[in-house]
């Protein structure tokens, strides 16, 4: 496989909700700099937002890499959180184990992950329960 | 509709973002919890919420949404109207609920959305 042209990696601070989505505004930035079209920057911004504040309320935090080659965007995403006992139910819309006070923040709809989903062209789910989630999404060009 | 119309329409304060009230907006999303926002497409679209933390601002600006209306007179923090700033984002506050909020924005010829594939 051909090497990735622009690497980029972000540590996800688990302790912090209001700077949570930092990396992504920063991948939306260096995208845009590249000039990438911009309905895949933004495919790429949400998908990774997603995951980023999934690492946060779910995860404790985590690391991401976003890797950009000359036909696709990579995205991934390892935590070492308690990881997702369910895969298939955790993809469902609607599901979610996000506690009020989560909820009470904006988050815990249980769409996040579906639409990780929707926005990416691939998206492979490795979680270990007590051992840590790691994702990595593909977004063509 | 453009923005200065949604102000007009909500009875909205204008919170930032004064010079960009010209601007257009083609569709509209209600709600509170931000992956269900993250669900639709929209280009330049306006979010109508009542919840008020930073995220707001970031959901907002993965979507490149154009503007902001917090409803029941909810006050955006500091931290988010620089968040806005830098966004170059209208941030709107009505006293109206959500669901007049919403009605009147549709009534005026708003239309919702559609969900991505
Ligand atoms: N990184 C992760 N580590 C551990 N569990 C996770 C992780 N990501 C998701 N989950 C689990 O999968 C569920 C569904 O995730 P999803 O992102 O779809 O919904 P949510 O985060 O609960 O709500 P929303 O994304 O709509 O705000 C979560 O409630 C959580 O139980
Ligand atoms: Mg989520």
């Amino acid at each position: 496989m051909s090497e990735a042209a622009v690497a980029l990696h972000f540590n996800v601070d688990g302790e912090d909700f209001t700077s949570a989505g930092q990396a992504s505004v920063q991948v939306k930035k260096s995208l845009r700099q590249l000039g990438i079209d911009s309905e895949i920057i933004r495919k790429v911004s949400i998908a990774m937002y997603e995951g980023e504040i999934n690492m946060v309320i779910h995860a404790g935090g985590g690391e991401a890499h976003v890797l950009i080659y000359e036909d696709r965007i990579e995205i991934k995403l390892d935590d070492h959180g308690p990881g997702i006992a369910n895969i298939e139910m955790a993809m469902q819309e609607g599901w979610s184990t996000a506690p009020d006070n989560i909820r009470s923040l904006g988050f815990g709809a249980g769409m996040g992950l579906p639409n990780m989903k929707r926005y990416t062209d691939d998206m492979k789910i490795d979680s270990v329960v007590g051992e840590g989630t790691h994702i990595v999404m593909t977004v063509n060009l | 509709m453009k923005i200065r119309q949604i102000k007009e329409l909500l009875d909205a304060v204008v919170v930032c973002g004064d010079d960009s009230l010209e601007k257009h907006v083609y569709s509209a999303c209600g709600s509170d919890m931000m992956s269900d926002v993250l669900a639709y497409v929209k280009d330049q679209a306006v979010l109508l919420t009542g919840l008020v933390n930073t995220q707001v601002v970031r959901t907002a600006e993965m979507m490149d949404m154009v503007c902001i209306v917090f409803v029941r007179s909810k006050e955006p923090t500091q931290e988010m109207i620089s968040l806005a700033k830098e966004n170059g984002m209208v941030l709107l506050k009505t006293n109206k609920r959500m669901y007049e909020a919403c009605g009147k924005l549709y009534a005026g010829g708003l239309v919702g959305n559609k969900t991505a594939k």
